[in-house]
């Protein structure tokens, strides 16, 4: 029985393809709306995450003073040193990696080409902090990081601007007036969230740098790399108490360094942008209801106009059940119909504009699926009540009907 | 005569209430076997259709009762009424009331369908009941396509589909001209005799009333006589 009202219902919607496709058509636009927003607001999530997690996963910097609010006056704060960054490779539980950074702004020449790029002092550290592997030659060993030895690893921008064709691996390049061997290429990785290219860099020992570019001991970032079986914000405590005592700040005095949590601002980042979607798939989501109002009415005329029929139906002996559920299944089948649309419809929508928002594609069948039930359940919703109507018609009446 | 398969016993029906009630049937009493074939006159308001309404199921008395193959029909709920219709009574409309954009065979197929029958079986069934009306050939055409006398005999075939008991036709030559007319009742004659169907009809015309065994006339809700023109055995 119920498979021939349902052949019945996709007939009598064949039969009015044009109403039915406008009657739908709502749906259609509430389904692809949600969809195609939700769809996007997941990839730029993604995408907001990725960048994030390109300065490093879980990885906190700190840094000598405090932050961005509080510039002017005062006496500059002290700096880091060395020492500090043992201090915290020691003491402090959950921390898997420190590496210690100090930075220079130089040109890199070889033969006739030459490159404006920044110098990263730092150690082996730094790599494992960044997960980042080299695509050629060796790290440093530890009596090159100890001895502060001219030796460098270098981005690949800065090998394709110095070394347009040949190898660079073993040569010798000059950094301003610092001659310096390359011992080994990083791996490409690209542009990072805020639009710098992450290649442009060129890395030394940190006492390479601190000896011969920077002339001072200072340390300009502590980043330190927290062991993901460790709580971060209980890490970060005794990291800022740590630091605290080693820099003698009075018990309610302000700190004067900054930690910068990465996993956070990560957090706070991909939860607005959650925020956001949420938000934009709400607002499709009352285009749906309007949908689903378009079809009430539509199926009221229906109703109206098939009076007559209803009424030969009943005469012949169909229950007030099985008139309801034929006016039923045919707003069900109608508001599905438009749902599978919406969805092939958000699809199409989604793969061409993710290229032009600079979004991954991502499919999310969760989606997907609970914008077509919600499509179903708005067919049962506001086709029950004109179905109602159908069914409880009187059959002389109906059958009198013009 | 055989056995009564309707019994009306002292029907009343009154439409509305208060000052503008109306009392469309003042005490009806009727009695018809199995196997007769009844036609039913009266003038306009005289009762009739209300009579057949409930002779139909459609329809429930004020008071009185109204026995259906023994069964009080007046204390049926409307969805055990649909049932007795859906089983025993085949209905015929003077506005042959088929569904349009639908071809022939489909509308008869359309009771088989609240029966339950598969699909072979409904088609089966549904041919069969178009051949005996002549219009086996017809099948896949819609009512737009034929014309009125071919669209009456489809609305028979959907009516005698299910082999009812009875078969209700509410002047079902209202809309023909003579010839058709004439075709129509012979078929229903036939139908009558062959499959041993109580027929029930509505009609203004005295030479369609003709064809019938029993003629009921109506007047101001009350039956006022029946005769029997050919009860050549009685």
């Amino acid at each position: 029985m119920f498979g021939t009202t349902l052949v019945l219902a996709l007939r009598e919607i064949r039969r009015h393809l044009l109403r039915s496709f406008l009657t739908t058509l709502g749906i259609v636009i509430g389904v692809a709306a949600v969809v195609t927003m939700v769809t996007l607001g997941n990839g730029a999530t993604a995408a907001v995450t990725e960048q994030i997690s390109s300065l490093g996963s879980n990885i906190l910097n700190v840094n000598a003073g405090q932050g961005f609010g509080r510039g002017g006056g005062g006496p500059p704060p002290q700096p880091f040193k060395l020492a500090d960054v043992d201090a915290v490779r020691t003491q402090i539980a959950g921390v898997k990696s420190v590496a210690p950074q100090a930075s220079a702004s130089t040109t890199a020449i070889y033969e006739g080409q030459n490159w404006q790029t920044t110098i990263n002092g730092t150690t082996n550290d730094y790599l494992v902090n960044q997960q980042w592997g080299l695509a050629q030659g060796r790290e440093f060993s530890s009596a090159e990081e100890q001895a502060g030895k001219s030796m460098c690893i270098i981005g690949n921008t800065v090998r394709s601007n110095l070394f347009p064709t040949g190898e660079a691996l073993g040569r010798r390049i000059r950094l301003g007036n610092v001659s310096c061997d390359v011992i080994g290429v990083l791996a490409r990785r690209g542009t990072a969230g805020f639009g710098q290219d992450q290649d442009d860099t060129v890395l030394m020992p940190i006492k390479t740098v601190m000896r011969r570019f920077a002339g001072n001991q200072n340390v300009r970032t502590i980043q330190i790399s927290v062991d993901t079986a460790y709580d971060s914000a209980a890490v970060q405590e005794s990291l800022k108490a740590l630091l605290r005592e080693r820099r003698g700040i009075r018990p309610g005095a302000d700190d004067d360094f900054n930690i910068f949590d990465t996993a956070q601002i990560a957090e706070t980042l991909s939860s607005s942008t959650r925020v956001m979607t949420s938000l934009l798939a709400a607002v499709a989501a009352v285009s749906l209801v309007v949908g689903g109002i378009g079809i009430m009415n539509i199926m009221l005329v229906s109703v109206t106009e098939r009076t007559r029929e209803i009424g030969i139906r009943l005469a012949i002996g169909a229950v007030q059940r099985e008139v309801l559920m034929q006016f039923l299944v045919e707003a069900v089948a109608l508001s599905c119909l438009g749902g599978i649309i919406g969805l092939v419809l958000a699809l199409v929508a989604t793969i061409a504009l993710t290229p032009v928002m600079g979004v991954p594609f991502t499919f999310d069948p969760q989606i997907n699926i609970v914008a077509f039930a919600f499509s179903a359940l708005i067919g049962v919703v506001f086709g029950y009540f004109p179905a109602r109507r159908a069914a409880s018609l009187n059959p002389i009446d109906a059958l009198r009907h013009e | 005569m055989s056995e009564p398969i309707i019994e009306l016993r002292n029907i009343t029906k009154t439409f509305g209430t208060g000052p503008t009630a109306f009392q469309a049937l003042r005490g009806v009493d009727m009695t018809i076997a199995r196997g007769d074939f009844v036609a039913v006159m009266g003038p306009s308001g005289s009762g009739k259709s209300t009579t057949m309404n409930i002779l139909g199921c459609l329809d429930v008395p004020s008071t009185g009762e109204f026995l259906f193959k023994g069964v009080h029909v007046e204390k049926l709920e409307r969805d055990e009424r649909a049932m007795l219709r859906r089983r025993y009574l085949g209905f015929v409309f003077q506005g042959f009331n088929l569904l349009n954009r639908t071809n022939a065979l489909e509308n008869v197929e359309l009771p088989l369908l609240y029966r339950g029958e598969g699909r072979a079986e409904r088609h089966a069934i549904a041919m069969e009941a178009l051949d005996k009306v002549g219009l086996k050939d017809w099948w896949d055409h819609t009512p737009a396509e034929l014309s009125g006398g071919q669209q009456q005999r489809v609305a028979i075939a959907r009516a005698i589909a299910t082999h009812p008991d009875v078969l209700l036709a509410d002047e079902p030559t209202g809309n023909l001209d003579t010839a058709r007319s004439i075709e129509i009742m012979e078929l229903l004659t036939r139908l009558n005799r062959e499959s041993n169907i109580t027929v029930l009809m509505v009609t203004h015309e005295p030479d369609m009333a003709a064809f019938a065994r029993t003629i009921v006339h109506f007047r101001d809700g009350l039956v006022e006589r029946i005769e029997s023109p050919e009860r050549e055995l009685a």
